[in-house]
């Protein structure tokens, strides 16, 4: 018999069971007695050898089986009957650890005998009420207590659901025993002797009993109420570290993990994988390493983990892949990053991409989506990522396209330029995107048209579709549904005063922690004899309305291709 | 009710698959059987090769290595030395057959048989001999630690995206020698062009890109290889694969992939296609017209692979183990930490 104040091991086993054999007697050999509670699932052979392997173990024995279903009943009455073998046989137990079969002590087991004999009166089990902790599995928190769940939810899930919805209808509520706060907490507790023989000698045990065995999920929710009754110091919190996936269901621990449990300095972890071989290799062998005091600090691990469910339950933003095809609405960010949009910019100004590169230090591409090809910045054929810059491959997904090249250059500021004689697939896409910045000079498209060799009636056929296409864009770009950043300017007004927008532009995707002022314009198109090219096409009977108002003579542009505001400051 | 119609037709797609591949098995021979080696929790790899002598020692080695307890593969009358290398191998099943790969869908109808008679029940690897499984942890978790931890989460399939490699320079400048890691020559390949779309019929996700697109497809984006593949599967006797392990039936088990936003577990399959053999290969391809539905067509891809160009560019990455393609957003670990 071990020593007087030692800590007891009350062991559920279902599976696994050459791990579960090789646990207990970690435990037994050192000086802990343990109950082990196997599963009658589990065939009568390989119980047989099960118990035939530990049987020369004096410390520990094996108590009357139940036949135990997730989120019954039975798993409570397993560890009630364990539990009072436990305290009938070894009465000098003083903590009583509820452990199962895939639990590792992660540190020498003197280490959990020291710090429970320095706190011999505390029950390590967490415990909160219903209101303060958001673990609802199946949209079930505080009804686990107040309707009855006679159903598997496992096996018989539509009749669980039906009887739950049925119950919710008539509007029935089960009366909790007099006394009782139904608290919740994890499964796995490590009570006192005085605690756990209050619980399990009570008076009332019948009435407790019979209510919770038409709670559901009791296991985790019997001891962490009927403690509130009895204990007089509890610690609401598990000695066993245990991580829970979006579902619920606990993480596997794997032999990666060794440095991060060993870092955790908590007593015991679950669930660990049976075939990691290193970590029950390395954690069962104790070392002769001095006896460490340290608190318990999974703070690391958890954060790990909350990151693996972060990414389970909203993924990575921007981020399109074999693991995540998001459909509208779901994507957690249409784009990964901002990335500004340029339309009229080009075809006004002479040396607008260089200038603007210069200016803000952002990649500046040319027409991503220009009909021949995919224009990227530098002229180049391949960019990052190795997206070619084939006008087939793009338009067979301009969405990917365009997704692609941001993800891939997340951090950079993407720039590019957009006109009406690109393909217009993305218009929505892009105006619903709060990353996408959108500067548009209305019109403009009009000034290579001014420019060409072509004949007018060609000209006038051609101003009439590109008019048609981005009157149609910019009522996308206005409509409620627009998420992005628009500004959008008709060329006559932009004429009027360039610098101020051309400044703004700066100053939004330029570096943040400078702010620039505009030392040089770039070099607008020269516009001499436009009023009178507007003119004409209205003369021919299109009306081009988009560029604004312009005066029929040569004046603007002489004022607009050599801006001198007074606020300009020129090297 | 038209949910219910595909449902009826892909049901009877999958029986049509399944009786194809019954009225085939007479054209396997087995040359050796050791499948009384197969306990009942081992994971199987299927295959069907042809000529496969260089690749094969360090294909067999690799999955041994990552926990595959039997090989089942299928040999296309190889005249390598292939079928007796196989034969002597203590884990493999060998059977041989000299009827048309491509009037076999590729091998699967044989595969299929194969996966009806031996792969019920079982997690089942259905790889060529030029795809490496890579999956999240591969470098420290065997593959039985996926297939548990896929078991415990009720999924039944495990989706992964090709990933074609390329030596820096001409295909054929470096010579790979059996048994050595292919990736030490091809350690490069495309990070992101890829691109995808829902397959409404079969409900799975349709990738297209990568190198091969980019350097002989990209007038022609349709053409362009599939590059997603469901390789590994907790197989039921009443399931079949469609084209190649791009996709399968039931449709169920394309889900491979999120439609709410998050990211589900996926691996990568690198792809050694790319080693000094190709040029050979692609000569003999182009004569045989044994790898595309419409072969004709990709006379030109063949031509131009049998003068080993060069597929490298700047903007080539340099393969650095799964991190490095989880960082990308090649693969994802998901929910599994």
């Amino acid at each position: 018999m071990s020593g007087a104040g030692s800590v007891g091991i009350v062991m559920m086993v279902h599976n696994a069971l050459e791990r579960a054999s090789q646990v207990a007697r970690h435990w037994a050999t050192n000086g802990c007695p343990v109950v082990i509670h196997v599963d009658s699932q589990v065939g009568r052979d390989a119980y047989k050898e099960f118990v035939g392997g530990l049987s020369d173990l004096p410390d520990l024995q094996f108590s009357r089986r139940h036949y135990c279903e997730w989120g019954a009943w039975s798993l409570v009455q397993a560890s009630q009957t364990a539990s009072e073998l436990m305290l009938k046989s070894f009465p000098d137990v003083r903590h009583i650890y509820l452990a199962s079969g895939s639990c590792l002590p992660l540190r020498p087991v003197q280490e959990l005998v020291d710090y429970l004999a320095e706190r011999p009166r505390t029950d390590f089990i967490e415990s909160a009420t219903t209101d303060d902790v958001p673990w609802a599995i199946a949209g079930l928190d505080s009804e686990r207590f107040t309707l009855r769940f006679p159903f598997s939810w496992k096996r018989h899930r539509s009749l669980f659901d039906g009887y739950v919805r049925l119950q919710r209808r008539l509007r029935y509520k089960r009366k909790i025993p007099m006394g009782l706060v139904p608290h919740l907490g994890s499964q796995w507790w490590c009570l006192t002797r005085r605690t756990l023989s209050a619980i399990l000698e009570d008076q009332e045990r019948d009435t407790f009993d019979k209510y919770f065995k038409r709670v559901w999920i009791p296991d985790e929710s019997y001891y962490q109420t009927l403690v509130r009754l009895f204990s007089t110091s509890i610690e609401s919190r598990s000695l066993t570290l245990s991580k829970f996936d979006y579902q619920g269901k606990p993480h596997t621990f794997y032999d990666d993990h060794l440095q991060l449990l060993r870092r955790s300095d908590c007593f015991v972890a679950r669930k660990i994988w049976p075939h990691a071989d290193r970590l029950y290799k390395t954690l069962l062998t104790d070392g002769a390493e001095a006896l460490k005091k340290a608190e318990p600090n999974p703070g690391k691990i958890d954060r790990i983990f909350a990151k693996a469910v972060e990414r389970r339950t909203r993924g990575r933003a921007g981020l399109y892949m074999q693991s995540r095809y998001p459909v509208e609405g779901w994507e957690n960010g249409a784009t990964p990053s901002s990335y500004s949009v340029f339309q009229g910019f080009a075809d006004l100004f002479e040396d607008f991409a260089p200038w603007l590169a210069n200016s803000t230090g952002a990649t500046v591409h040319g027409h991503l989506f220009a009909p021949k090809r995919a224009e990227f910045t530098g002229g180049e054929s391949i960019y990052s990522g190795c997206m070619p810059d084939s006008a087939a491959m793009r338009d067979s997904n301009p969405k990917a396209f365009l997704t692609n090249l941001v993800w891939n250059t997340r951090g950079e500021q993407q720039c590019f330029q957009f006109s009406p004689r690109d393909l217009q697939d993305l218009n929505w896409f892009i105006a619903k995107d709060p990353n996408a910045i959108i500067t548009v000079i209305t019109g403009a498209w009009v000034v290579p048209l001014f420019h060409s060799n072509l004949s007018f009636a060609e000209i006038r056929t051609e101003a009439a579709r590109l008019q048609k296409i981005e009157s149609e864009h910019m009522g996308v770009l206005r409509s409620p549904y627009a998420k992005a950043r628009v500004r959008i300017m008709t060329m006559a007004e932009f004429i009027e005063a360039p610098m101020e927008p051309l400044q703004t532009i700066i100053d939004t995707i330029g570096p943040r922690n400078k702010l620039r002022t505009l030392s040089e314009a770039p070099k607008m198109a020269d516009l001499t004899g436009f009023g009178k090219f507007l003119q004409n096409l209205k003369n021919q009977g299109m009306h081009p309305h988009l560029m604004g108002d312009f005066p029929t003579g040569d004046h603007i542009s002489q004022v607009t291709t050599k801006p001198r505001k007074p606020y300009l400051v020129r090297k | 009710m038209r949910n219910l119609w595909t449902a009826y037709k892909m049901r009877q797609k999958r029986q049509r698959l399944l009786f194809r591949a019954f009225r085939k098995r007479r054209q396997l021979v087995c040359v050796m059987d050791r499948s009384d080696q197969i306990t009942a929790d081992a994971i199987l790899a299927f295959s069907t090769v042809r000529n496969e002598i260089i690749r094969l020692p360090y294909f067999l080695e690799y999955y041994r290595k990552l926990g595959v307890a039997h090989f089942l593969i299928v040999d296309n009358d190889s005249d390598d030395g292939t079928g007796e290398y196989l034969a002597k191998q203590p884990d493999v099943s060998l059977w041989h057959t000299t009827h048309s790969y491509k009037l076999s869908r590729f091998g699967v109808d044989w595969l299929t048989w194969l996966q009806i008679k031996f792969g019920h029940g079982h997690w089942c690897l259905t790889v060529d001999a030029d795809e490496i499984l890579i999956y999240p942890h591969c470098d420290t978790r065997p593959l039985r630690a996926l297939t548990d931890w896929l078991d415990q989460a009720k999924i039944l399939s495990f989706g992964t995206m090709m990933l074609d490699m390329y030596p820096k320079g001409a295909l054929d400048a470096q010579t790979y020698q059996a048994g050595y890691d292919p990736f030490q020559i091809l350690r490069w390949f495309d990070g992101d062009n890829y691109r995808s779309q829902m397959q409404p019929a079969l409900q799975n996700l349709w990738i297209q890109g990568g190198v091969r697109e980019r350097m002989f497809f990209a007038d022609r984006p349709e053409r362009a290889p599939t590059m997603n593949k469901t390789p590994l599967v907790k197989w039921s006797r009443r399931f079949a694969y469609v084209s190649s392990t791009h996709s399968l039936l039931p449709r169920h088990l394309n889900q491979v992939f999120d439609l709410g936003g998050a990211g589900k577990t996926t691996g990568v399959l690198l792809h050694s296609k790319f080693l000094h053999m190709v040029a050979d290969k692609s000569r003999e391809e182009k004569h045989r017209q044994e790898h595309f539905e419409n072969s004709s067509q990709y006379d030109t891809y063949y031509d131009r692979l049998t003068q080993s160009p060069d597929l490298w560019c700047a903007a080539s990455y340099q393969y650095d183990g799964w991190q490095q393609l989880e960082a990308m957003g090649l693969l994802s670990k998901g929910p599994w930490a």
